[in-house]
């Protein structure tokens, strides 16, 4: 134990020393250090952080030394990451590389190959996107059908992939492709990488309803993929995708952890933008019903989070309740959202910034890309499946 | 406040399922039912219940109680509402003895906490006046004079009201008409002279009487708490009663939804088991996730009480969601079952009746909705 205390001080020590004011604190997601060929830093402390915590291998803490990282045991990575959080220091490199096509090469790569992209990970050399849905496989993503055909020493890629994030900005992709078409359709799917300069490779943004494109169309005509960059097994890609699927939700907690905190609470929407009678009390007797429905099942799902946790610690926890976190959660918040730009009237419907103000603008905003949250990441149609296979036991459609 | 039951609740809930479900099961209520007896619950029950100590679970060591808290007693409601286990327990603990821990003096203290602890006595609320709850439209009246006090008015759906020993009356002592002062709870023998008692037949099954009070009179030391100043008193006892209600409403919704599960896998339709059909399984997924988000703020509110945290939130919060997802699963229970579910046989309308029954005493959804918003100031 001396050795962790000593390292926690060392540890802490230096976060003080080196971790310059304005990356401690809460950052949007603009100001967020992905990395990459095109990436420019938003400031030059934001580069000077990144270029020590790289010397540090603490980008990757856990991840060996020859692969970028420092080597760090759990505990140590646990301490770090404990005063990280403690001093307000911002991830010094976020994205996809580092949270998820790293964690499963770990697992599932040859030797060469995390060699040969790991140390770039961690550098922030080469910044990664997914290749894993396409327009005709989203819920069902195992009906993929991006066509990779065997031609000896590589294979030759033909098809199309959707919802790229960030493919305009990401240097190579880590793919899902059909190399077997008969049997179990998970059975044919394998694991690819491959750069985004190939030749025959085509990345077109899609405009989002909230004026944003994160995402990418991609399409692919005639790429050639050496067979050195296949992870695990061929036809086994399915399970490196599965085993990914867990980094994702990592990350996305991570990055909830690391959002700035809501300005005002559903209630003092209510009270900004509605009458109210001498006793406070709203005119809108609909609204204030929803308000209050709202208030009272947040609380009560919040509850549930905190109950699981207690009473798994206690060694009384129903494992079946996990099911539901993902789907009533992300219902509750869309209705939050709903709720949140009806109490705005036409304030919760505005475009441009001149005549509304960031905040309503960003509620606005919110309203449009929650729309996702019951739709990535396993619609909530598919969580039902979920809970009612794995929760209640009914069969097989 | 922790969410999880430690080791004793635990096994307090584990001996009160076994006990309920092979002594009350639905059967014993059907037979309570169909014998028409005016208690609307079994003594032989009632007594095993006090052998075990239950009525003893909430009150202080100091008066021979167990001190368990209100955790314990929801336990034991939420295993009695599963299997519709009617009792004197209720309205004794959760309304009685919760008014006398909190508003009562020694002297009542030590007179009746023990003998509720020993099962020697039940009590009810007389609180409602009309088909609606309200905590504070009191109109049944009283006049205070030196140390006699008069009692005149009408008192309704008092649940439990014909088997109590000693009821709990709200009063209003000062004529100020809807204000919040003026209030005063009473301790009243239900065999004073002047008290008339009308059963009334509910579709739960329970015992519910209609009191009438006509210059009904008793003594002073019969005040509970504050003379005119009982408003807090009966608020916070009903919180109690709204707390433990939703617990005993939580078992029958997770029965009802076993039950209803347990059919969707037993029926065939069209060739296969109905709990094939997507959409049955996502409404049954739906109920379940409903119920489990209720049960964390049913054991908030329980656990509220017992770290003596305010409770006007947690139990409207508790309430409503008991509410709502009691509603849920027994309209949902009786349509998935199909015709079977509207026929006598199946245990299905049993819960559905008592949960319409206890949606609408001691506060329904829109009551708490507008009690929580007006705490909230919205």
């Amino acid at each position: 134990m001396t050795d962790l205390t000593e390292f926690k001080q060392q540890t802490t020590e230096w976060l003080e020393a080196n971790c310059p004011a304005s990356m401690r604190k809460i950052q949007i997601r603009s100001e967020g250090v992905f990395g990459g060929k095109q990436f420019t830093f938003p400031s030059d402390d934001a580069k000077l952080w990144f270029d020590l915590m790289v010397d540090k291998g603490w980008t990757a803490p856990q991840w060996a030394k020859e692969y970028g990282g420092a080597g760090l045991s759990n505990d140590e990575a646990k301490i770090l990451n404990k005063e990280m959080d403690r001093l307000g220091c911002r991830k010094p490199l976020i994205g996809h590389g580092l949270w998820m096509l790293g964690p499963a090469l770990l697992e599932y790569g040859t030797e060469a190959q995390k060699l040969e992209h790991l140390p770039k990970i961690a550098r922030g050399e080469i910044r990664w996107c997914q290749g894993y849905s396409e327009p005709g496989s989203g819920s069902d993503l195992a009906s993929l059908r991006c066509k990779a055909e065997d031609l000896g020493d590589h294979y030759l890629l033909n098809g199309q992939k959707s919802w790229t994030s960030d493919g305009d900005k990401a240097d190579w992709i880590f793919c899902l492709v059909r190399t077997n078409d008969e049997g179990i359709k998970q059975e044919g799917i394998t694991f690819v990488l491959f750069d985004m300069d190939t030749p025959g490779i085509t990345v077109r943004p899609v405009p989002l309803i909230t004026g944003e494109s994160h995402f990418c169309d991609t399409f692919l005509d005639n790429v050639k993929v050496p067979k050195d960059q296949v992870v695990g097994e061929i036809g086994k890609g399915w399970s490196v995708a599965k085993a990914l699927l867990v980094h994702e939700r990592t990350m996305m907690a991570d990055i909830e952890k690391n959002m700035p905190k809501p300005k005002y609470s559903v209630d003092d929407y209510a009270k900004n933008y509605l009458a109210s009678d001498d006793n406070g009390r709203l005119d809108d007797g609909l609204i204030r019903d929803r308000l209050a429905e709202h208030m009272m099942r947040d609380s009560a799902i919040k509850l549930t989070q905190k109950r699981a946790f207690e009473e798994g610690m206690a060694g009384d926890f129903d494992m079946r309740v996990a099911t539901i976190f993902k789907y009533i959660g992300t219902e509750e918040k869309t209705q939050k959202d709903t709720l949140i730009t009806d109490m705005m009237g036409m304030a919760g419907a505005g475009w441009d910034n001149e005549n509304f103000s960031v905040d309503e603008q960003t509620k606005t905003h919110e309203w449009m890309s929650n729309k996702a949250l019951t739709i990535a990441g396993g619609s909530s149609e598919v969580q039902l499946n979920v809970i009612s296979k794995r929760a209640l036991g009914l069969p097989e459609i | 406040m922790p969410l999880a039951l430690n080791e004793e609740q635990r096994m307090l809930r584990d001996t009160a399922r076994d006990f309920l479900q092979d002594n009350a099961p639905v059967g014993l209520m059907r037979q309570l039912r169909d014998d028409d007896n005016v208690k609307g619950y079994s003594e032989d029950l009632w007594q095993q219940m006090i052998d075990m100590g239950w009525p003893a679970v909430a009150i202080p060591e100091q008066y021979g109680g167990l001190g368990f808290g209100f955790v314990g007693v929801g336990a034991i409601l939420q295993e009695a509402g599963k299997t519709l286990a009617n009792s004197p327990f209720f309205n004794t603990v959760a309304l009685g003895a919760a008014a006398i821990i909190h508003g009562g003096n020694e002297q009542q203290q030590a007179d009746l906490l023990p003998k509720i602890a020993h099962g020697e006595m039940r009590l009810a609320l007389a609180h409602e006046e009309s088909n609606h709850h309200k905590s504070s439209r009191i109109e049944c009246q009283c006049i205070i004079n030196e140390n006699q006090l008069t009692i005149n008015g009408c008192k309704q759906f008092v649940a439990e009201g014909g088997n109590a020993d000693l009821l709990i009356v709200s009063l209003r002592s000062q004529p100020t008409s809807k204000s919040a002062a003026g209030i005063t709870l009473a301790l009243v023998d239900p065999k004073t002279p002047g008290i008339t008692v009308k059963k009334i037949t509910m579709i739960d099954s329970r015992n519910y009487v209609h009191i009438d009070f006509s210059n009904v009179t008793i003594s002073t030391d019969n005040i509970l708490g504050k003379a005119h100043h009982g408003l807090a008193l009966l608020d916070k006892t009903l919180d109690h009663g709204r707390i433990c209600l939703a617990a005993e409403m939580l078992g029958g919704a997770q029965a009802m939804l076993d039950k209803t599960v347990e059919y969707l896998k037993d029926r065939e339709q069209f060739g296969r088991k109905i709990g094939a059909f997507q959409a049955l399984q996502h409404r049954a997924a739906k109920m379940f996730a409903e119920l489990e988000i209720a049960k964390s703020a049913v054991i908030h509110a329980l656990s509220a009480i017992d770290h003596d945290e305010d409770l006007a939130m947690v139990a409207s919060t508790a309430k409503t969601l008991a509410n709502d997802t009691y509603r849920l699963i027994t309209d949902e229970a009786v349509q998935m079952h199909g015709g079977i579910g509207l026929t006598d046989e199946m245990d299905v309308g049993f819960y559905l009746k008592r949960c319409r029954v206890s949606i609408q005493s001691l506060g329904d959804s829109g009551f708490h909705k507008n009690r929580f918003a007006t705490i909230q100031h919205f």
